[in-house]
């Protein structure tokens, strides 16, 4: 059997991976399999910890197997600008380097994010007060507008125009807001 | 030293044994990560970084003390001896991870050891609260307090989207872990446990042994927690949890209740066997002790043994450990001499009991 990551050496390492139920397998020469990073080591006395389940997991991504392969000639690295850490760094640690990395790797992150929390990608919990400031109106500003959906599908029009005008002032404090801290 | 005085001075207020469903759920604890905007992660961190990280908690405190807490001390990972190290660690108030690696780590810790704030971990700040019993909300509440305060002065890495950003991306939302420790031996005796840890899992909650990651349940002590931290709101999390530790709970009750019906004279047996071994032995490995620890506590609970103090399970499962006993006896100690002086000190512990 041949290697499937380079195609040329013998395939001398078979793993089979399961994850969340499913299965997949590979079939590595030695090389390719030190360049796929922990995940593939498995030397016994090492012990398995929680990195290298996460790093396998990372690993498992789609996106990135198929940025591997589109980018197999061409080095494409995308990199954090503050920390300089890079996206395949990531992958290995299984640790960001900075809170910037968040916005660095970007839309590659989502699918990670979901996997790793039942299919959530967004915040729905605790906003800091002070930072926060705007943030908590926003919030409250969706929460109203949600309300008043519901409030004119059943036609009750008078406590409608009583939440519109709490949107409506709501907006104007998150506008002088806005204007207060430039 | 008497022993007595080391166990006072030992002694976190959450090993009390006291607090609601205290027969079952030992501890409560809630943990949330935050890191400061504008400097690297501590996996990257330059010195100059971590240090000012340091400052400025330590700034902090003295500007405004969070007096709810009483006196509050900073302790700085660099000036402990590893033995201090290991037993702050026994005592569940600071990581493996921040006594063995971290640089310029610190922990600051409030007198009652309710709250501890470790600094340089694998976040810049984690807040952690650990109280008796089954006291999850009033834990988080503590929790969030502490945060404010922290927030005052100091910018989070925050992010509109997705909430507190956090070096792993396991943590990142809220930050926040919330678990408790529980004490099941009604479920593991009658076999059941096995089929409920999977069912657990499913619902997207972890169960571990009593010191966390790949550890044993030692003394029939499993650790259930969350699992994810985005998406959901704190008090939906804790609520969660809450929800499927309050059926854990009464699954153990109806199985001590059936286990008595069942098999009485073989429990009181078994009790009492092992609160022989305990009274009696001259050298006890850490494994057989946990098990008969947890039979007594069982023995305690179930009303065989009469006179003990229910303390005595989450007192001793701490003291046993290697680094109490080697700071008990006041230097190291080989694991054959850990052993003996683990014996001596559960029958010392004992007869203090009678008196």
């Amino acid at each position: 059997m041949i290697c499937e990551e380079c195609n040329q050496r013998p395939a001398s390492l078979h793993f089979t991976k399961i994850i969340n139920g499913e299965k997949a397998e590979y079939h590595l020469c030695e090389k390719c399999a030190q360049e796929k990073g922990d995940m593939f080591i498995t030397n016994g006395a090492t012990g398995f910890s929680i990195n290298n389940l996460l790093a396998g997991l990372l690993n498992m991504n789609p996106t990135i197997q198929k940025h591997e392969q589109d980018s197999f000639q061409k080095e494409n690295i995308v990199q954090c600008d503050q920390c300089s850490m890079t996206f395949q760094q990531f992958i290995k640690l299984g640790r960001f380097g900075c809170a910037n990395c968040y916005k660095a790797f970007g839309d590659q992150l989502t699918p990670i994010l979901r996997r790793l929390h039942s299919g959530n990608s967004s915040h729905n919990g605790k906003i800091p007060a002070r930072i926060g400031g705007s943030l908590h109106l926003k919030k409250n500003i969706e929460q109203l507008k949600h309300q008043l959906k519901e409030i004119i599908s059943k036609e009750e029009f008078e406590k409608a125009a009583q939440i519109r005008d709490e949107i409506r002032l709501l907006e104007s404090q998150l506008n002088t807001n806005h204007e207060g801290g430039k | 030293m008497s022993l007595e005085r080391f166990i006072n001075q030992a002694i976190s207020s959450w090993m009390s044994a006291e607090g609601p469903d205290a027969d079952i759920i030992l501890s409560s604890r809630i943990r949330l990560a935050r890191n400061i905007n504008q400097y690297k992660f501590p996996i990257l961190f330059t010195n100059d970084e971590a240090k000012s990280v340091i400052q400025k908690i330590q700034v902090i405190m003295d500007d405004s003390s969070f007096s709810k807490l009483g006196k509050m001390e900073i302790l700085l990972m660099d000036e402990l001896q590893p033995l201090q190290k290991r037993v702050l660690m026994e005592k569940h108030l600071i990581s493996p991870h921040l006594a063995e690696n971290a640089s310029f780590g610190a922990c600051l810790l409030s007198e009652n050891e309710e709250l501890s704030v470790m600094i340089n971990e694998e976040d810049h700040i984690r807040i952690q609260c650990l109280y008796p019993g089954f006291q999850l909300l009033e834990a988080l509440a503590m929790a969030n307090e502490v945060d404010d305060w922290l927030e005052e002065k100091i910018d989070y890495a925050f992010d509109e989207g997705i909430g507190y950003l956090t070096s792993c991306p396991t943590n990142v939302g809220t930050g926040l872990r919330a678990s408790v420790m529980m004490h099941l031996p009604g479920l593991i005796l009658t076999q059941q446990m096995n089929r409920i840890i999977p069912a657990i899992n499913q619902l997207g909650l972890v169960v571990r042994g009593i010191y966390g990651e790949g550890s044993e349940a030692l003394g029939n002590i499993f650790q259930v927690s969350n699992q994810m931290t985005l998406g959901k709101s704190e008090s939906d999390i804790v609520e969660d949890l809450i929800s499927v530790v309050s059926q854990l709970i009464s699954q153990e009750r109806s199985a001590r209740e059936a286990l008595v019906k069942s098999s009485n004279i073989q429990l009181e047996d078994r009790v009492f066997r092992s609160f022989g071994t305990l009274s009696n032995s001259r050298i006890i490995e850490s494994k057989e002790a946990a098990k008969c620890l947890s039979d007594v506590r069982l023995g305690i609970d179930m009303g065989y043994l009469k006179g003990l103090s229910k303390n005595i399970l989450n007192e001793l499962m701490i003291l046993t450990q290697p680094g109490f006993l080697q700071q008990y006896a006041g230097g190291p100690l080989r694991p054959h001499e850990r052993d003996i002086r683990r014996a001596t000190l559960i029958r010392e512990r004992l007869k203090m009991e009678n008196q």
